[in-house]
C-alpha cells in the first residue's frame, strides 16, 4: 500500500507545485515592477528607449520565428537548425557588404547605401534559401514517418553542421559587420531618440511579414501550402504537390531568416558561425508564444517577446537590486519559453490541439 | 551482393552511366567540402605514414574510395564495367579539385574562404602548383578505380585488403600514444622499427598490413565465428566469462601504463560513460530528450566545490566523500523541480524547454547576480582531490578520478539495469513506444516520467561532482551547452538504452577528439553528421541493445495448463 | 444498478458533432454493441469513456461515480480497459512485456526496492510473471511470450492485446473492432472466446464491431448510431426489426 500512497501524495504536490509555480511568477513580475516604478530610478525617455529597442528586435525575432511557425505546421517538427539558416544569411550579407564596401558603393550616397541594403538582403535570401532546401532535402525528407524525435535529432544534428562547416570556412573568429554610415545617424525627431538602422529594421520587417501573409492567403501556391498544413493525404488527393508545398515552405521560412540574419546583423554589427544559436532558440519561443502553426501568431509573438527581453530585466528585476540584470534577459526569454508550454502550449493565438495529438 | 547489383541495375536501365557520373559528382562536392571546411589541410599536420602520407590525403582518398565503390555498384553488368565506371567517377571527383585549384590559383578565394590556401594547393599538386592541376583528377580515377576493382572480388579477398588498410590507417593514428611508452620497456627496438615519432614508418605500415591480412585470412580459415555460433547458448556464455574479465582487466590496468596525458582523457571518457549511462535511463528508456543535462551537472559541480573548497567560496570543506552524495542528491531535487512543470508537455517541446532550462543554469552561474556566492567566470577554486595521496603514488592525479568514474559509471549501470526488468522499466519503454496506450493502462504519466528524470538528473549531478574533483575547480565557463550536447550525441550514436553502446560512443566521441588535437576541432562537425546519419540509417544506434538482449534471451517455459485466469477479476 | 451511464454526451471537434446527447447504459454482467456505418462516432464514443477524449457535455458514471473528467489512467485504474481498432501494441516488447505493463498498476514495487532487489519485489515479480503467463495462457499463446509483439501474426496480436487489458483486471472492457481483418473461423473463435470473458470472469463488456453475426450472437443489447445519434436501442430482435435501423445501417436485413 506504500506506493499508492506515495502516488497519491505526488499527485497534491504535483498540482501544488504547479499553483506555487504560477504564483511566484506573478509576484516576482508585479512586485518587481511596482518596485521598479515606485524608486522611480529610470525617467520615461528611457522606458520609450527600451521599447523602441524590443520593437526592433521583436521584428527580427517574428521574422525567424515565421520560419519555424510553418514548418511546424506543415510537418509538425521543430526545425532546429533555422538558427543557423539565419545565420547563414548573416554571413551573405557580410560578403555582399565586403564587396559592396570594396566598390565603393557602401557609404558613397544615402541612395547607395539603400540599395547596397537591398542587395545584401537578396543575397542573404538566396544564401538561406538554398541552404534550408538542401537540409530539408538531405535531412529532413526521408524523415518524414518517423516519430517525432527522430526529425527533431536528425535537426539538431543539421543545426551542428551548418554552425561548424561555417567555422571550417570562415573560421571560429568574429566578423565585424562593415558599418552603412547613414544607418547609425539619428532620426530627426526631438521627442524620441530612433537611429535609422531601427527604422530599417522595423519597416522592412513588416513589409515582408504582409508580404508573407498575403503570399500565404491569397497566392495558389499559398493556398497549396495551407491545405497540406491540414491533411497532406488529402490535398495529395486533390493533386497537390506535396513535395513542392513543403520545400515551399522550407525556402519562404529561410528567405525570412536570411533577410532576418541582414536586419539582425545591422543592428549589432557582428556575426560569426554560432551567432544563430540563441536567437534562433528565441524565435522558436516567439512561435510558441503566438501559436506554433499559426502565422499572424508568431508576428505576434515576436513582437511581444522583443518587449519582454527589452524591458522585462529592468522592469522585473531592477526592483529587487539584481545586480545587471540585462545579463539575465536570456533567463527571462526562456523562462517565458517554459511558461508557455506549460501553461498554454496552444500560444497567444492558437486553438487547443491536445487532442489531435497522436 | 549480385542480386543487390542487378536491383540496382534495373532501377538505372534507362542511363547506366549516369548514376555513375550523379556519384562522381557527389564525391567531387565532397571532396572540395573536405578542403574548404579545413579538414584536409588540418588533418595533412598529421603523418599516418612518416613522410609519405598524411591524415589529410588519407581524408581524400576516402572520398575517392567510396565514390569507386558506390560507382562500381551503379556500373553495368561486367568486371570492365565496374572497374571503368569507379575510375570516371574518381577522375570527376577529382576534376573539381583540380578546379578549385585552378580557380584558386588564378582568383584569390581566400577572402572569403579561409582554407583555400596556397598550402592547399601544394597538398592537392604534391607541391607542383598550377602546373599539377591535373594530379588529384589522375589520382582520384586511380584510387576510385582501384577500390571499383576490390569491391567487385570476391569477399574472401575484398576483406583482409580492407581490414589491412583499416590497420594500417588506426595504428598509424595511434603510433605516437603506442610508441611513447613501448620506447622505456624491453619492446624499445620494435617500436622505433615499427613507428616513428608522427605515425608508422614505411616499414612499419607494409608489416602491419601484411599482419592484419594474415590474421583475418587465418580468422576466416579457422571459422572462428561460424564456431561460435554453432555451439550451444551454454558453451558460448561460458566463453563470455573470460572474455569478460580478459576486458575488465583491460579496463582496469591500461591506465596505469600509459601516461598523464593519456590518464586525463579516459578520465573524462569514464565521466562520460556515467553521464551517459545516466542520460540513458531518460532518454534511453522513457524517450525523453532532455537536452538540459548540463544543468544537473552544473548543479553537482558547484555542490562539490562548495561543500569541499578552502578556497574564498567553499562553505562546509567536507572531504569529497561527504559532498558526492549531495552532488546527487541536490541534482535529484533540481530535476524534480525542474521536471515536474514540463513533463506533461509533449516530447519535442520538452527538449527545447530542457534546453532553455540547460541554456538558464548556464547564465545564472556566469552572472553577477550569484557571483558572491558561485564565483562568477573565476568560479570556484582548489577543490581537493579525492583521495590524498603523495604526488608518485599511483593514484595520483587524474587515475582515482578515473577509478572512481568508472566506479561510479557501474553503480549507475546497474541501477540502470535492475529498473529497466522491474516494472518501472517496462513502464519507462511503454511511454516512448506509446504515451497514450500506456497511460490508459493505468500508468500515470508524469510520475514515471518524472523518476527518470531526476535519476538522469542525479547521475549528471554526479558527473557533475566528480568533473569539479577532476579539474580541480569549477568555473562558469565549464556549463556550456556542450555537455549536454556529447552526451546525448553518446547515447544516439551508441545506442538508445544499450550499456556497450555507451561505452563505445563515449570512447569514440570523447576520447579520440580529446587525444587528436586535429580532430577535436572538427568534432562538432562529426557529431552533426553522424546525428543525421544515424536518424536516416540506423535511428537504434550502433550496437542497439534489444536485439543484443533477446539473442541471449531464453524462451520462456510453457505456463502450467489449466490454470484459470486472476481470480480478483471475477468481481 | 447499471455499471457505466451516459448521459447526454456530447462530443464536438471543431464544427463537426462527434457524438450528439447521447444516452446509453450497460449493465453488470451485460454485452452491449455499439453499431452503425463508419463515421458513426462509435469510436469517439470509446474515446470519451475511456478519457481519451474530453466531453463537451453530458455525464459519464461508472459505478455510481463520475469519471469523465479523470485522467486515462485513473479510469483505467477504476477498472475500465480497452482495445484499439488499429491494434496499438507495444512493438518493441515482447508479448510478455506487454501483458506485464498492464499489470502496472497491481504491483507493488517501488524504484528503490527495484534497484535493491529486495524479497518483496522479487515476489512481485514472481507473481506478476506467473499472471502474464496465465493471461498468455489464457488467450492461447502460450510458448510465444518471448516474441516481440510486432513479430506475432495478426490475430495473435488481437489476442495479445486483449490479454493486455485484461491484466488490469477490469470490470469493463471497450473491445474495438475486435474480428476485424479475421476469417470467418478465427471471427467464430474469437466470438466465443469474448463469451467466455464474460461467463467465466463476469467482465461487463462493451463491444464495436461491424460483423454482423458476432454481434447478433453476442449482444444483450445493441445501441445504433448513426451521425453521432443514438437512431435505434434494444435487443439483438427489436434492432434487428427497427426499420430506422434497416433504412440508415443494414440496408438489407442481417442474418
Amino acid at each position: 500500500m506504500y506506493s499508492r500512497w506515495v502516488e497519491r501524495l505526488t499527485d497534491v504536490s504535483i498540482s501544488g507545485f504547479l499553483w506555487a509555480f504560477r504564483i511566484v511568477i506573478v509576484l516576482v513580475v508585479v512586485v518587481g515592477s511596482a518596485l521598479t516604478l515606485t524608486q522611480g530610478k529610470y525617467s520615461l525617455a528611457t522606458w520609450i528607449d527600451l521599447a523602441l529597442n524590443g520593437l526592433s528586435l521583436g521584428s527580427i525575432y517574428a521574422l525567424i520565428a515565421l520560419g519555424y511557425t510553418m514548418v511546424y505546421g506543415i510537418l509538425g517538427m521543430i526545425n532546429f537548425a533555422h538558427g543557423e539558416i539565419f545565420m547563414a544569411g548573416a554571413f551573405g550579407g557580410y560578403f555582399a557588404a565586403v564587396g559592396l564596401a570594396q566598390a565603393g558603393l557602401l557609404n558613397l550616397n544615402p541612395l547607395t547605401a539603400v540599395l547596397s541594403v537591398v542587395i545584401m538582403i537578396a543575397v542573404a535570401m538566396a544564401v538561406s534559401t538554398t541552404l534550408a532546401v538542401l537540409v530539408e532535402r538531405i535531412a529532413y525528407r526521408p524523415l518524414r514517418k518517423a516519430p517525432r524525435l527522430i526529425p527533431l535529432i536528425a535537426a539538431i544534428g543539421a543545426s551542428f553542421f551548418l554552425q561548424y562547416t561555417f567555422r571550417g570556412l570562415f573560421g571560429p573568429g568574429i566578423y565585424a559587420y562593415p558599418a552603412v554610415d547613414v544607418l547609425g545617424e539619428a532620426v530627426p525627431l526631438s521627442f524620441i531618440r530612433l537611429r535609422w538602422v531601427d527604422v530599417l529594421v522595423v519597416v522592412s520587417a513588416f513589409v515582408m511579414m504582409a508580404g508573407l501573409y498575403l503570399f500565404v492567403m491569397r497566392t495558389k501556391v499559398g493556398t497549396a501550402i495551407r491545405a497540406v498544413s491540414e491533411d497532406k493525404d488529402i490535398a495529395a488527393l486533390m493533386g497537390i504537390d506535396v513535395n513542392r508545398a513543403i520545400v515551399t515552405t522550407f525556402a519562404v521560412g529561410a528567405a525570412m531568416a536570411g533577410a532576418a540574419g541582414v536586419l539582425y546583423a545591422l543592428m549589432f554589427r557582428q556575426v560569426f558561425f554560432f551567432s544563430g544559436f540563441i536567437p534562433g532558440i528565441k524565435a522558436f519561443t516567439a512561435a510558441v508564444l503566438g501559436g506554433i502553426g499559426n502565422v499572424p501568431g508568431a508576428m505576434l509573438g515576436g513582437l511581444f517577446l522583443g518587449q519582454a527581453e527589452s524591458i522585462g530585466p529592468t522592469l522585473f528585476l531592477d526592483g529587487f537590486g539584481v545586480p545587471s540584470p540585462n545579463q539575465l534577459r536570456d533567463v527571462i526569454a526562456f523562462t517565458m519559453l517554459v511558461l508557455v508550454l506549460v501553461f498554454r502550449p496552444s500560444g497567444i493565438l492558437g486553438e487547443r490541439v491536445t487532442e489531435h495529438k497522436a | 551482393m549480385t542480386d543487390a547489383r542487378s536491383a540496382v541495375m534495373v532501377a538505372t536501365t534507362r542511363h547506366p552511366w549516369g548514376g555513375v557520373v550523379r556519384v562522381g559528382l557527389l564525391g567531387g562536392v565532397v571532396a572540395v567540402y573536405l578542403c574548404l571546411v579545413g579538414i584536409v589541410p588540418t588533418f595533412a599536420e598529421r603523418p599516418l605514414i612518416s613522410g609519405a602520407i598524411s591524415l589529410g590525403h588519407t581524408a581524400l582518398a576516402m572520398a575517392a574510395v567510396f565514390s569507386g565503390y558506390l560507382a562500381a555498384r551503379r556500373a553495368p553488368a561486367g568486371n570492365v564495367q565496374a572497374v571503368a565506371a569507379g575510375a570516371l567517377a574518381g577522375a570527376i571527383a577529382g576534376s573539381a579539385l583540380a578546379l578549385l585549384v585552378v580557380v584558386g590559383e588564378v582568383v584569390d578565394v581566400r577572402a572569403v574562404m579561409l582554407q583555400a590556401s596556397p598550402a592547399l594547393y601544394d597538398l592537392l599538386t604534391l607541391g607542383m602548383g598550377l602546373a599539377g592541376f591535373w594530379i588529384p583528377a589522375v589520382a582520384g580515377a586511380v584510387l576510385a578505380g582501384a577500390a571499383a576493382a576490390v569491391s567487385i572480388l570476391p569477399s574472401s579477398y575484398r576483406l583482409p585488403l580492407s581490414w589491412g588498410l583499416v590497420a594500417v590507417v588506426v595504428l598509424g593514428l595511434f603510433a605516437g600514444l603506442l610508441r611513447t611508452p613501448m620506447l622505456t620497456g624491453a619492446l624499445s627496438g620494435v617500436a622505433r622499427f615499427l613507428f616513428a615519432s608522427d605515425g608508422l614508418t614505411p616499414v612499419g605500415a607494409v608489416i602491419t598490413f601484411v599482419v592484419a591480412i594474415g590474421t583475418n585470412v587465418l580468422q576466416r580459415r579457422v571459422l572462428v565465428r561460424q564456431r561460435i555460433a554453432e555451439m550451444p547458448a551454454t558453451r558460448r556464455r561460458a566463453l563470455l566469462a573470460p572474455a569478460i574479465v580478459a576486458g575488465l582487466l583491460i579496463v582496469l590496468v591500461l591506465p596505469l601504463s600509459l601516461g598523464g596525458f593519456f590518464a586525463q582523457v579516459i578520465a573524462l571518457v569514464a565521466l562520460y560513460v556515467l553521464m551517459g549511462f545516466g542520460l540513458n535511463i531518460t532518454l534511453g528508456l522513457a524517450g525523453l530528450l532532455d537536452l538540459g543535462f548540463v544543468a544537473f551537472f552544473a548543479v553537482g559541480a558547484y555542490t562539490v566545490g562548495l561543500l569541499t573548497s578552502p578556497g574564498e567560496f567553499g562553505i562546509a570543506q567536507w572531504p569529497f566523500w561527504a559532498a558526492i552524495p549531495f552532488a546527487a542528491l541536490i541534482a535529484m531535487a533540481f530535476g524534480a523541480f525542474l521536471g515536474l512543470p514540463i513533463l506533461g508537455i509533449r516530447g519535442d517541446y520538452l527538449a527545447i524547454a530542457t534546453l532553455g532550462f540547460g541554456e538558464i543554469i548556464r547564465i545564472l552561474a556566469g552572472s553577477d547576480l550569484l557571483k558572491q556566492w558561485l564565483g562568477g567566470p573565476r568560479g570556484i577554486l582548489n577543490i581537493p582531490k579525492p583521495i590524498d595521496v603523495p604526488p608518485d603514488h599511483f593514484l595520483a592525479g587524474p587515475h582515482q578520478i578515473y577509478y572512481i568514474a568508472l566506479a561510479c559509471a557501474a553503480l549507475v549501470a546497474f541501477v540502470a539495469w535492475r529498473l529497466r526488468d522491474s516494472r518501472l522499466g517496462r513502464a519507462w519503454i511503454a511511454i516512448r513506444e506509446d504515451e497514450d496506450v500506456a497511460q490508459a493502462l493505468g500508468i500515470d504519466l508524469v510520475q514515471t516520467k518524472l523518476l527518470a528524470y531526476m535519476l538522469g538528473a542525479a547521475f549528471a549531478g554526479l558527473g557533475g561532482g566528480i568533473f569539479s574533483a577532476l579539474v580541480g575547480s569549477i568555473v562558469s565557463s565549464s556549463i556550456q551547452l556542450f555537455v549536454s550536447i556529447n552526451v546525448v550525441a553518446i547515447i544516439i550514436v551508441g545506442g538508445m538504452g544499450s550499456i556497450p553502446g555507451v561505452v563505445v560512443g563515449a570512447a569514440f566521441l570523447i576520447g579520440v577528439p580529446e587525444l587528436f588535437r586535429e580532430l577535436s576541432s572538427y568534432r562538432f562537425l562529426f557529431y552533426g553528421i553522424a546525428l543525421i546519419a544515424m536518424m536516416r540509417y540506423r535511428p537504434e544506434g550502433l550496437l542497439p541493445s534489444r536485439i543484443v538482449r533477446r539473442e541471449l534471451h531464453v524462451p520462456d517455459e510453457v505456463a502450467a495448463p489449466g490454470a484459470p485466469v486472476n481470480g480478483s477479476a471475477a468481481g | 444498478m447499471p455499471l457505466l451511464v451516459a448521459e447526454g454526451v456530447t462530443k464536438r471537434f471543431g464544427g463537426l458533432v462527434a457524438v450528439s446527447n447521447l444516452d446509453f447504459e450497460i449493465e453488470q454482467g451485460g454485452i452491449v454493441s455499439v453499431i452503425g456505418p463508419n463515421g458513426a462516432g462509435k469510436t469517439t464514443f470509446f474515446n470519451c469513456i475511456a478519457g481519451f477524449n474530453r466531453i463537451d457535455e453530458g455525464t459519464i458514471t461508472f459505478d455510481g461515480l463520475p469519471i469523465y473528467h479523470l485522467r486515462r489512467d485513473k479510469i483505467a485504474h477504476l477498472g475500465i480497459s480497452r482495445t484499439y481498432q488499429n491494434i496499438r501494441l507495444f512493438a518493441n516488447m515482447t508479448a510478455l512485456e506487454n501483458i506485464l505493463v498492464g499489470l502496472h498498476h497491481h504491483l507493488r514495487s517501488t524504484w528503490i526496492g527495484a534497484v535493491l532487489g529486495t524479497r518483496h519485489v522479487r515476489e512481485d515479480e514472481a507473481r506478476a510473471h506467473q499472471e502474464a503467463r496465465r493471461l498468455l495462457q489464457f488467450v492461447g499463446l502460450q510458448g510465444k511470450g518471448d516474441m516481440l509483439a510486432s513479430k506475432l501474426p495478426y490475430g495473435d496480436q488481437r489476442r495479445l492485446e486483449i490479454a493486455r487489458a485484461l491484466a488490469n483486471s477490469p470490470r469493463l472492457l471497450l473491445l474495438d473492432e475486435p474480428t476485424a481483418g479475421m476469417n470467418p473461423a478465427e471471427t467464430q473463435q474469437m466470438t466465443e472466446f469474448i463469451r467466455r470473458l464474460r461467463d467465466e470472469l463476469g467482465i461487463t463488456i462493451l463491444l464495436i464491431e461491424h460483423e454482423m453475426r458476432v454481434v447478433m450472437g453476442l449482444s444483450d443489447r445493441i445501441t445504433v448510431l448513426d451521425h453521432g445519434e443514438r437512431i435505434a436501442e434494444g435487443t439483438p430482435e427489436q434492432v434487428r426489426a427497427n426499420p430506422r435501423v434497416i433504412e440508415a445501417y443494414l440496408g438489407t436485413p442481417a442474418t
